[in-house]
């Protein structure tokens, strides 16, 4: 991997905080703790792992991505403006009357967007739906999710990923953003989590868990799972910090679900502009 | 309309099991999820069939309903098939957010509608399902009242793009039709015409309802009797007729809020004028019990149906 690519990955991950920020702020809405956490992933999957065309966002041989932890879709969708799904100053209408850019995504409204979601926990049947559908056809494509930890206390996911295992989907990537917050405080207090790497694994899954924020560690996590298939689900569990990349929104649960006033939307900018320390 | 095969009896449960092989062969974007009940539920043909178009996720409805979704997003026609109280409750969100909220083309295709499940007790008798499912947006709710018609509309959910929930009854049904009459989604049939009192059935009771109009006939009553197995969409138009009769009586085997009797008398109410009387589940749960002695507790018989329109003409 040339050190090339990964700085212009990290470059990447800036321009979607930004972009994310500065979505969120014009709304006066939405979700930035969460998308923070998400972009180092987010960008690695749209910059470079995944087989997308812009120009063709129903192809049906293309990558798919579910973002199950639909809230945080600020930052998918400055993943979709900067590689040319949506026209760039369109996304600026996030949560208005009319907009395609909904507070949750919506696969009708927004080109780019493989399955609407927003009710946590539901996301990955419907990955597996689709991985599922590929290997039946024996299409090469392959299907990233995305999860919240908190979204692992439904039940629904542990449904899924036992058929997911059962129909060994090795087409199918899940990214757990394990941030350790929730709504109402972190994980540990609301509902321990306990290790969901062991979890995933007692499923029957290839796991691994790297830290999130490291572009070297999650491309080198990607190249890894591209090389070797053994007809089993991978899930990348991912150490993060939610609101990372703004000091005053990092490991805050207040930054869940906010948005910035003007005075802090300039100090955020700032602060994102020199990259993830 | 067959006078002579009313003794012929079937379970609709069997022509879902029947046609969904049919269409198996013909389309095989056409999937059946199942949710472990298979067996019960008739598609085991299908699944030994058609193994590459067949899914069976154990007992989590709300996976079967999600991986479905994901499955239609790639222009699979799943059917998910299960239990109407779990078709219908267990995946209400997941049908609401992952199936009609996107509009996908996913059916969901339940045995042991209304009371049929007699002997299971109230946890297995679906009383609420249509009423449910008809107040999602894009979601369509059909009930066959016999096997061949519950075929042809199982044939036209496949053909028709969007979600369709369709209800099978547990237990056999007298048969209704020929297999030739043609059924269309969202179309009301029409199986008596008559300027005395209208009758407006759906499912597991059209039968009753029948025999209801022909004992009223023999008491030189005229009935317009029609076979509503599309509560939603209405058919409005064919409600309208009932309404210039100004006399009209559902019958269901479903909870007598927001099933049939519900539906039609909103469009009533909306006309402003006429008058309606809910025969169907008396808002009370079931419990095991002959399905037809669970009918009686609810005054869902030929005798309930008949003293009604003799009242409502008094």
């Amino acid at each position: 991997m040339s050190g090339n690519i990964i700085e212009e990955l990290k470059q990447n991950a800036v321009d979607l905080r930004k972009t994310a920020l500065t979505m969120i702020h014009k709304a006066q809405s939405g979700h930035p703790g969460g998308s923070f956490s998400a972009a180092d992933i987010i960008a690695a999957l749209y910059f470079k792992e995944m087989n997308i065309d812009p120009k063709n966002p129903n192809w049906e041989d293309r990558d798919r991505f579910v973002l199950s932890k639909g809230h945080v879709c600020p930052i998918q969708y400055s993943a979709l403006a900067l590689r040319g799904f949506v026209d760039y100053e369109t996304i600026y209408t996030l949560r208005q009357f009319g907009s395609p850019f909904q507070g949750h995504p919506d696969m009708k409204k927004c080109p780019g967007i493989d399955i609407s979601t927003g009710s946590l926990g539901q996301g990955l049947s419907c990955a597996v739906g689709m991985a599922l559908a590929g290997k039946r056809d024996e299409k090469d494509y392959r299907v990233f999710a995305m999860l919240g930890d908190g979204e692992c206390q439904e039940g629904q996911i542990w449904e899924a990923a036992q058929s997911a295992v059962k129909y060994e989907l090795d087409n199918l990537v899940i990214f757990v953003d394990d941030n350790g917050l929730q709504i109402d405080g972190t994980t540990e207090e609301i509902m321990p989590n306990q290790d969901l790497e062991l979890k995933f694994k007692a499923f029957g899954f290839e796991t691994t868990r790297i830290d999130g924020h490291s572009m070297e560690e999650i491309v080198a996590a990607l190249d890894n799972v591209r090389s070797s298939k053994n007809n089993k689900p991978t899930c990348i569990v991912c150490n993060t910090v939610k609101g990372k990349g703004v000091s005053f929104m990092e490991h805050s649960v207040t930054w869940h679900g906010i948005a910035p006033n003007d005075e802090e939307y300039q100090n955020a900018l700032a602060e994102l502009e020199g990259g993830l320390k | 309309m067959s006078e002579n095969k009313v003794l012929q009896k079937k379970a609709t449960r069997e022509a879902f099991g029947d046609e969904i092989v049919r269409l198996g062969g013909l389309n095989k974007d056409i999937y059946v999820v199942d949710i472990d009940i298979g067996k019960s539920c008739k598609t085991t043909e299908f699944a030994n069939k058609f193994p590459k178009q067949h899914v069976n996720v154990g007992i989590a409805e709300q996976n079967g309903a999600g991986l479905a979704a994901g499955l239609a997003t790639t222009g699979k026609i799943p059917f998910v098939s299960t239990y109407a109280v779990f078709g219908s409750l267990r995946m209400a969100e997941q049908i609401r957010q992952e199936i009609c909220y996107p509009n996908l083309n996913v059916k969901i295709a339940c045995s042991h509608g209304g009371l049929t499940p007699a002997n299971d007790g109230a946890s297995h008798q679906a009383i609420e399902d249509m009423g449910v499912l008809r107040t999602i947006p894009n979601m369509t709710v059909v009930m066959g009242a016999d096997y061949h018609s519950t075929r042809k509309l199982v044939a036209q959910a496949a053909e028709k793009y969007g979600p369709v929930y369709l209800r099978f009854t547990r237990d056999t049904m007298p048969f209704i039709y020929d297999e030739n009459e043609e059924f269309t989604i969202g179309e009301a049939k029409k199986l008596k015409d008559g300027n005395d009192i209208a009758i407006i059935a759906n499912g597991d009771t059209v039968f009753l309802a029948l025999e209801a109009a022909k004992q009223l006939e023999s008491k030189g009553i005229s009935v317009k009797l029609l076979d509503i197995h599309t509560i939603k969409p209405l058919d409005r138009d064919a409600v309208v007729e009932c309404v210039k009769i100004g006399k009209i009586i559902t019958v269901e085997d479903h909870n007598i809020i927001n099933g049939l009797g519900s539906a039609v008398s909103e469009v009533v109410a909306e006309e402003g004028r006429g008058k309606v009387r809910r025969i169907g589940v008396q808002d009370q749960f079931g419990q095991s019990a002959p399905y037809e002695k669970l009918l009686e507790l609810n005054g869902i018989t030929i005798e309930n149906i008949v003293n009604t329109a003799q009242e409502m003409l008094l």
